[in-house]
């Protein structure tokens, strides 16, 4: 388990050594992994990764093949979801079309001798809290993607379950409405103070909402980390190349501390390999920094920006660096970076690779993942 | 890395919360319902027709006393007895299960007012005999006066192989009704398909009116039994027929007859396919043809046809298994002309031959199953066609091409307009030809034999009972295999259960009925003759269609529901009764007349199992027919077809009823 540095409480959600195959299909190998209360968690990774498998474990939809799944202290391994503790939303909004949205939020309300007052109350309170009051007596249909997917949220939340579980609850939304619904979602979620656990293949919308991020592939987690971890420090090839964008370059490790591109040997921090080993030399677009003429440094590189792209915040160009050999490297230049230093189609300038934003991959890690 | 095997055990053995073993429970009833309404008596008919029966008769031996009652003489075998006389006195031949052989033909000087004493045995624990209808069997010695002695009679051994095949194989009459069926199934599905598609054409592609009353007229054949037309040819060119002449000398009463009441019954069922396969072509690949600059004729031949082709192929196939399983109409006016489906009625019915009934029955199956396994195939890849951007074709007017589809459409509705009108028209005649005067005297059914009004209301009853109880058990398994988790392998062989019974023909149905029910060590047994088994059978001949629109109905449903429902801790049957039941009330009111107009019109299967009691109003058609009142069968016929136009009219009324009311929340259906 990585470290929590922020969070000190128990964990809530306790998942051990947890197999899952399909016929003889491995969907999950050997999860272990903690959800603490109260946290926003998300599951981040490709299509077929597992991680809606393994979401749909926690929930008993679908059972795990081997492993432990405990909630609150208790072992839930084996139980069937009615005997658990969670609510859930699905990217298809799942509301029942022929009951309104009111008997869609009562739902799970009824038969728990609660009077009819307060289940009407309750449905007030929660279509309040997701913003469409008025809207009880409609139907589904008649609602907006969106609408839909929060009156999906407020049945949810309904019954007040220790555990929130989205399973891409956004992916069918229209882009405006997925950022705004994204940040409400998020809003409630720290209002309620829920534990919960998100499915997402969309990285932006796993940066910005979750507390923690779990990134897996192939089935196995690949790492646990806060958004910002994951982004700035990730420890495996896959993981710097699924989130954000990433300049692969094959090098060799020179001693530790420096790699060896083509002749050009460059500055690595956070590089321990022993020398000769082959690696892949990885840097963010956005960190390669264009340098003013006339400003001295020993590292910067000469380079010619080949092609020029605007991405309206930024431009991204491709650079050749003769130093580095034949290869092609990706860098954004903000406006003003392009205004000040004056870069153009075709120019030559001269850029740094900054070493402690350089990392170093084992090379045959990049051929598994 | 890893494999299955590295996975650290135990397994997670699912803990079963209430819902799971309320729904294995429903589940477990349902597949005994299809088990026992099904598997079981095709397997008791199955092994009918492998069985053969002959009289063992060196298995028994006699001893024969003088006339004062001392056994002096030798024991002798019966068998060794029997070789004595030339020709011997009971043949080699084999006999069925019921067979029976006395004894005293071979003792030539028998009486039995002798004095002469009989002692008798079986050498085996096999050799069973009887005394009266007292069953022996085994070596122990049985001394018998001979009053007692010439009551005394063997019973045959049985024998698995395929006997009874080599039989009907060799015999010319029986092997003639394969190629008959063959033939009259193949000529009938290339008239009707053709007929039907170039209807549907005009339908979906021209731009001719009355659209909406070509579609209801195409539809009426539907609501009839198949045997209706039969008795409307027989009006039309019968021997007193008001159009014979047409037939210049040739008979209605054989191939002409069966192929033309096919084509009228058949024709539905390949219009109603063709038009999907038409309705989902992309009007696009039109678009490009058109800007190809393709002629019509090239259009037609390289995207209509090929668009359309695994419907014209699943047509043939539904077209062809329905006439050559038909057994109304063949038996109404086939003549002489003998196919299968008839075969297995004659065996049964009229020689009691349940053997080789059975064994016609597995000839009809082959077809049958090798037709249904096609259409199968053919309809998957149809389905796989249909792509969620086709646009819909809007066919543009052409005044020429409009009005030759109009007259072509005109035509074949007056064909299947006409059949029915000929039917009405009979069933008011007082007395064709010679009294032409209207009366309703021929609904008079209770003068005539074949059970009167008693079997319309039978027919009634039997309707509802199989809407009624077919619905709930269709839905109920469809929901079952469709929406339940875990037990796969118990779900894989419901759906199985499930899609056997369009593969098997009514009359083999009926038949496996009567070897399953009739058995009387079948505690079911009580049932038969009753109408329980007439709503069984009804419920299961029709059963795969019914499941089939069940289960397209519930898998439009989102598949998270029960999720859902578990998550808030509801019990799945308050999700069925408050959800999914009313969400697929249009598809349970489209089984539910589905299942009342088949039990209406249906023949083949009830033909075995109705009783006195419960004789039925299509049945009734039948042996009014066969007793020459032509005239009140055509009524009965009629009979039936207000009832089922009238259950289709308050159909129609409820499902319009039911969407209207959930408008609000039904958008775009």
């Amino acid at each position: 388990m990585l470290d929590i540095t922020t969070q000190t409480q128990k964990p809530y959600l306790e998942i051990r050594d947890l197999w899952k195959k399909f016929g003889d299909f491995i969907a999950l190998r050997d999860i272990s992994l903690e959800v603490m209360e109260g946290e926003f968690l998300c599951f981040l990774g490709p299509s077929g990764c597992g991680k809606t498998t393994l979401l749909r474990a926690i929930a008993g939809l679908d059972l795990q093949t081997s492993g432990t799944v405990s909630q609150a202290g208790r072992d839930v391994s084996n139980l069937p979801p009615a005997m658990r503790d969670f609510g859930i939303v699905f990217q298809s909004y799942a509301l029942f079309p022929n009951l309104t949205i009111e008997r869609n939020i009562a739902y799970g309300l009824e038969n728990q001798g609660r009077p009819k007052a307060e289940i009407s109350a309750r449905v007030t309170e929660l279509l309040a809290l997701v913003g469409l009051p008025e809207q009880g007596k409609k139907y589904p249909a008649q609602l907006s993607g969106g609408q839909q997917q929060r009156i999906a949220l407020a049945r949810a939340i309904a019954t007040n379950p220790g555990l929130l579980l989205l399973d891409e609850p956004l992916s069918a939304l229209d882009a405006k409405v997925r950022v705004h619904l994204r940040h409400e979602v998020k809003e409630l979620q720290r209002k309620l103070g829920v534990t919960t656990v998100m499915v997402t293949h969309d990285q932006e919308e796993a940066l910005s909402m979750a507390d923690r991020i779990v990134v897996m592939n192939h089935g196995t987690i690949e790492q646990v980390g806060t958004p910002l971890e994951i982004y700035r420090e990730p420890e495996t090839l896959f993981v710097a190349d699924f989130i954000g964008a990433m300049n692969q370059i094959p090098a060799v490790v020179e001693e530790a501390g420096k790699i060896r591109v083509g002749t050009c040997v460059l500055q690595s921090e956070h590089n321990v390999f022993d020398h000769g080993t082959a690696v892949i030399a990885a840097i963010r677009p956005e960190d390669i920094t264009p340098m003013a003429d006339g400003v001295d440094d020993a590292d910067a590189l000469p380079a010619n920006v080949e092609t020029m792209e605007f991405l309206g915040s930024f431009y991204r160009a491709s650079l050749s660096c003769p130093d580095l050999g034949n290869i092609s490297l990706m860098a954004d230049f903000s406006i003003n970076a392009v205004r000040r230093v004056d870069i153009s189609l075709g120019k030559s300038l001269r850029v740094k690779i900054p070493a402690d934003r350089l990392k170093a991959f084992p090379a045959q890690q990049g051929a598994q993942a | 890395m890893s494999t299955i095997d590295d996975i650290p055990r135990p397994f997670v053995k699912p803990r079963l919360g209430k819902d799971d073993w309320i729904q294995r429970g429903f589940m477990a009833v349902i597949a005994l319902y299809l088990i026992v309404a099904l598997a079981l008596p095709l397997y008791a008919m199955l092994s009918k027709a492998f069985s053969t029966y002959t009289f063992d008769l060196s298995q028994y031996e006699v001893q024969v006393s003088d006339e004062d009652g001392h056994f002096t003489k030798p024991v002798e075998n019966i068998a060794n007895l029997n070789a004595r006389f030339d020709p011997p006195v009971i043949g080699a031949g084999s006999t069925n299960s019921n067979g029976r052989q006395k004894l005293t033909g071979l003792f030539p000087d028998f009486s039995f007012r002798s004095p002469v004493m009989y002692r008798f045995r079986g050498t085996s624990p096999e050799a069973v005999y009887l005394v009266g209808s007292e069953r022996h069997t085994g070596p122990e010695w049985l001394e018998l006066d001979s009053n007692t002695f010439r009551r005394v009679v063997i019973r045959p051994v049985k024998h698995v192989g395929l006997a009874n095949f080599t039989t009907y194989f060799s015999t010319p009459a029986l092997t003639q009704s394969v190629r008959n069926s063959l033939w009259i199934a193949t000529i009938s599905t290339i008239i009707t398909v053709t007929l039907a598609f170039w209807f549907a054409y005009a339908l979906a592609r021209s731009c001719m009116r009355f659209k909406g009353v070509f579609r209801m007229v195409a539809m009426l054949p539907i609501l009839v039994p198949s045997l209706l037309p039969g008795i409307a040819l027989v009006y039309l060119f019968g021997n007193q027929g008001m159009l014979k002449s047409f037939l210049m000398g040739e008979t209605i009463y054989g191939p002409i007859g069966i192929v033309l009441g096919s084509v009228f019954f058949t024709f539905p069922h390949a219009m109603i396919i063709i038009s999907t396969a038409l309705a989902i072509s992309d009007a696009r690949l039109y678009e490009a043809a058109v800007s190809l600059k393709a002629s019509r004729w090239k259009t037609f031949w390289t995207v209509t046809i090929p668009g359309a082709r695994y419907g014209l192929f699943s047509a043939a196939f539904v077209v062809f298994n329905l006439v050559i399983t038909d057994f109304g109409l063949p038996k109404v006016i086939g003549g002489k002309f003998n196919v299968l489906a008839v075969d297995i009625y004659k065996q049964v019915i009229g020689q009691q031959n349940f053997e080789m009934g059975a064994v016609v029955s597995v000839v009809l199956l082959v077809p049958a199953m090798l037709a249904f396994a096609i259409d199968r195939q053919m309809q998957k890849k149809q389905v796989a066609l249909l792509s969620a951007r086709s646009v819909v074709f809007e066919p543009k007017p052409n005044r020429k091409m409009d009005r030759i589809f109009f007259a072509y459409t005109v035509l074949v509705s007056i064909f299947i307009a006409g059949i029915i009108g000929v039917c009405q028209f009979a069933a008011l005649i007082k007395f064709w030809p010679y009294d032409l005067s209207l009366s309703l005297h021929n609904y008079n059914f209770d003068l005539m034999d074949g059970g009167g009004w008693g079997s319309y209301k039978n027919s009634i009853v039997l309707a509802v009972l199989t809407a009624v109880i077919g619905t709930v058990v269709v839905f109920l398994g469809a929901y079952m295999v469709e929406k339940t988790k875990g037990f796969e392998k118990g779900r894989a062989l419901f759906q199985m259960l499930a899609m056997l019974p369009m593969a098997i023909p009514g009359m083999v149905l009926g038949l496996a009925y009567i070897f399953f029910f009739n058995n009387p060590a079948n505690p079911l047994n009580f049932i038969y003759g009753t109408m329980i088994i007439l709503v069984v059978s009804t419920v299961t001949h029709f059963y795969t269609v019914s499941h089939l629109t069940a289960v397209t109905a519930l898998k439009q449903m989102d598949t998270e529901f029960e999720s859902v429902s578990a998550s808030l801790k509801q019990p799945f049957h308050k999700l069925f009764r408050q959800v999914t039941v009313p969400v697929s009330m249009p598809a349970i009111l489209n089984i539910s007349i589905y299942l009342f107009v088949n039990a209406m019109t249906t023949v083949s299967a009830v033909v075995f199992l109705y009783s006195t009691d419960t004789a039925l109003a299509s049945i009734a058609v039948l042996n009014m027919d066969d007793a020459g009142d032509i005239a009140p069968a055509a009524a009965m016929g009629m009979m039936i077809f207000y009832t089922n136009a009238g259950a289709r009219i308050l159909h129609a009324l409820a499902s319009r009823g039911i969407l209207k009311r959930s408008e609000a929340w039904r958008k775009g259906d």
